[in-house]
């Protein structure tokens, strides 16, 4: 414990970032000319004034020990005076500038686990949410799936040898803390069964009202049972948002029956080309089977290796999709196309095929 | 701290031990020498994998003095079984614009954590943040005075402004349109109010990505998401462009094919580039790095509303100022932030997010309430519905 009480503060914010850039940022802060990808996981960018900064991503798991992070801290002091970074993707990135530093360093993190790529056309970390280790709404565990299907898909972050860049991404409710919905592979848990009433504790912990309100589809009505007042839900409308959880304890829809994954394509958040894209239902269900989610690695797996065999250099999943068109997609990947790929929810008509063009 | 006395058998979770990949079941395991906070969880998580099902409660509330958020309350179900994760509370931490460390200073967060918490983290959360987890009510003030001593703040939670997040912009990246790290820092602090202490229907999540590429994600996961673009010509360097040719780049099908413009022509010497059609992708420029860059002219495009399903399903933000300038003080930017705020905290329902007002009082009445002019580029076209409202009408006597 330190000696004397910390002092306490508020509304300081966060550090200012220029504290923590290396000199070779700071020198060239804003006058980068062009990056190089040497090769997986290393990049050089170059600046006006001809200095180099050179980067190396690596693998690291987003739930991180702080017996880890201290390694990371140990690799930065050895290697680039101990600057790092982290990405969006939760990889973890060291900035040198030597470049004679940059094998040694790739040496260390593979022997301490950390696979180094994730840069290019490649796939990336993966985002995810914090599953059955945090979350009291997870349909699914994050960080298990999301080891399984890394372990199987390892050397396409090791390796450029996809049509474009592939970004999966995993949340264990339809919450989305991670907002997957615009991931060209999005692992999503899901609920498939109406909340579970606690008429006993709800009068006492909820705001009937709230609850009501919390609806999309209007599927929750006040009632009084057993001269509480409580709710009741009209099952045939419940499409399992778990909304009406997150506003009431209450009404718990976790269940270890019927609790699964589903799994969608073809969404992207990068400009490049096509506009950003939501991506569209594949799978509706898998089930969780702990600790590996075989079916969930191998429905991934089967979508990489579809799309990376079919598509044309730079091509996303998504624009892959639209080229061949939906029923192709659904054929080459051996994917069943059922009743709940049909959307039914708002604005649904918008998702029908209005037109004869077809390919057959 | 720790007592290493307690163990619980984990044959499900020993599985994702193996494989190539690093395992957070090792860093568990890592925190459990030294955490009986970290032994607690590892024992719960091995009975969510028995039993396919989370053992958390629903969030309490918890947090540290004159802070709305900051702080998630977290419960184990089964706290009789793992009396060590009964409280296992989250803090996130406002992370440094970037996401850039030094060794010193990640090495002292982690002293702070291995003293007061269970030495679990995530590098980082979904919205930027340092994510704390798991440590009980009593050590949330001792926590918060010694990150406050190093320099750092709690991140936000529940209905406030979220921990704004930026791309590394123009600290590493030549595409850089605007200086993404100051804006979001200057953001940050300008808004600590709104960050700290909610007062708004629900979250509202502000994302700086400094070009179209938009690594930050800022179209999907930002209510306010501002992505820098350029309004002049691209610029070209002809000698690194003959340069990508020599060594077999087919420009022809790698760039000029894939242009969604279609406004560039090859002839294999010159690349003629009819900017005024340019969408502004990034494609070109993203496969020819060391010959093409953005223009001279840059600022940033002004999105509003993107969100996850709950409730009224998900959005991607639309456009609400086509081209801004991006810089300090920001005025016409927290100008419009404020304004939007004003009318969204006014007339917003409990837990309606941005976008889900904006659909439910529509975009026309929404532009005006803001003071924004409607525009061409705010829509993918115009209505096809002609259920239009009109407030203004002819009376009998106006033809004069």
């Amino acid at each position: 414990m330190p000696d004397a009480p910390a002092k306490r503060q508020t509304d300081i914010g966060p550090p200012h970032y220029e504290k923590f850039l290396p000199p070779v940022i700071k020198n060239n802060y804003g006058q980068w000319r062009y990056h190089e990808i040497l090769k997986p996981g290393v990049m050089v960018h170059v600046a006006h004034s001809g200095d180099e900064l050179y980067t190396v991503r690596a693998a690291a798991p987003r739930l991180t020990s702080t017996v880890t992070i201290r390694q990371y801290a140990d690799l930065a002091d050895k290697y680039c005076d101990g600057y790092l970074r982290f990405t969006s993707r939760n990889n973890v990135e060291f900035l040198l500038t030597d470049q004679s530093k940059i094998e040694p360093l790739i040496e260390d993190l593979e022997a301490m686990g950390h696979p180094v790529g994730g840069i290019g056309n490649s796939l990336s970390n993966i985002v995810h949410t914090q599953g059955w280790v945090h979350c009291h709404s997870a349909a699914t565990d994050a960080s298990g799936i999301v080891k399984s299907v890394m372990d199987e898909l390892v050397d396409h972050f090791k390796q450029r040898k996809l049509p474009g860049k592939l970004r999966i991404a995993l949340a264990c409710c339809l919450n989305m803390c991670g907002a997957v919905h615009c991931s060209d592979i999005a692992i999503l848990g899901i609920h498939r069964r109406p909340p579970k009433i606690d008429h006993t504790n709800l009068p006492r912990i909820c705001e009937i009202p709230t609850v009501v309100a919390s609806c999309p589809t209007a599927a929750i009505r006040p009632v009084t049972v057993g001269g509480k007042k409580s709710v009741e839900v009209d099952e045939d409308l419940c499409m399992f948002c778990a909304n009406c959880y997150t506003v009431c304890p209450a009404l718990p829809l976790n269940d270890p029956l019927n609790d699964g994954v589903s799994i969608w394509v073809g969404g992207k958040v990068s400009n490049a080309r096509h506009e950003p894209m939501f991506s569209k239902l594949a799978i509706p269900f898998l089930p969780n089977n702990p600790p590996r989610w075989p079916e969930v690695v191998d429905a991934v797996k089967n979508l990489v290796e579809t799309w990376a065999a079919n598509a044309r250099k730079y091509e996303r999943m998504g624009e892959w999709i639209e080229r061949i068109g939906w029923p192709k997609f659904f054929e080459l990947t051996g994917i069943e196309f059922t009743k709940q790929h049909i959307d039914d929810f708002r604005h649904a008509g918008l998702t029908f095929k209005r037109s004869a063009h077809l390919r057959y | 701290m720790g007592d290493a006395t307690k163990e619980y058998p984990t044959p499900l979770l020993d599985e994702l031990e193996k494989g190539e990949w690093p395992s957070f079941v090792k860093e568990i395991k890592a925190a459990a020498k030294t955490s009986r906070r970290a032994q607690g969880l590892l024992g719960q998580l091995e009975t969510s994998y028995e039993e396919k099902i989370g053992h958390w409660k629903h969030g309490g509330i918890v947090g540290v003095l004159g802070y709305g958020g900051g702080v998630i309350g977290r419960y184990s179900d089964i706290p009789e079984k793992f009396p060590d994760v009964a409280h296992f509370h989250t803090l996130r931490v406002n992370m440094p614009t970037g996401w850039f460390y030094t060794s010193d200073v990640l090495r002292k967060l982690c002293d702070i954590w291995d003293r007061h918490g269970s030495g679990l983290t995530n590098m980082h959360g979904s919205t930027g943040d340092i994510i704390l987890l798991g440590t009980t009510t009593p050590e949330l003030e001792p926590v918060f005075s010694e990150l406050t001593e190093l320099g750092f703040d709690l991140g936000g939670s529940g209905s406030d402004t979220r921990t704004p997040s930026a791309c590394v912009g123009p600290a590493r990246c030549e595409w850089a349109c605007y200086d993404t790290l100051a804006l979001c820092y200057d953001l940050t602090m300008t808004f600590q109010d709104e960050i700290h202490r909610p007062a708004f229907p629900y979250k509202f999540k502000i994302k700086c990505a400094g070009c179209p590429n938009d690594c930050v994600a800022s179209i999907a996961r930002a209510d306010l998401s501002i992505i820098g673009t350029w309004r002049d010509e691209i610029q070209i360097d002809k000698d690194a462009l003959a340069e990508y040719a020599r060594k077999g780049v087919d420009i022809q099908s790698d760039v000029v094919n894939l242009c969604p413009g279609k406004c560039i022509r090859w002839d294999g010497r010159e690349l003629d580039i009819d900017n005024s059609a340019c969408v502004h992708c990034m494609h070109c420029i993203n496969v020819l790095p060391k010959a093409l860059a953005p223009g001279k002219d840059r600022g940033a495009c002004i999105l509003l509303g993107s969100k996850a399903p709950i409730v009224e399903g998900a959005l991607l933000s639309s456009v609400i100022v086509p081209f801004m300038k991006i810089e300090p003080p920001y005025k016409d930017l927290k100008d419009l932030v404020e304004k939007i705020w004003d009318v969204w905290c006014e007339d917003g329902k409990s837990r309606e997010r941005i976008g889900e007002f904006i659909q439910r009082v529509g975009m026309g009445n929404f532009l005006e309430a803001i003071e924004v002019e409607p525009s061409p580029y705010m829509v993918a076209h115009p209505r096809e519905n002609p259920y239009v409202f009109y407030e203004e009408y002819f009376e009998e006597g106006d033809e004069d």
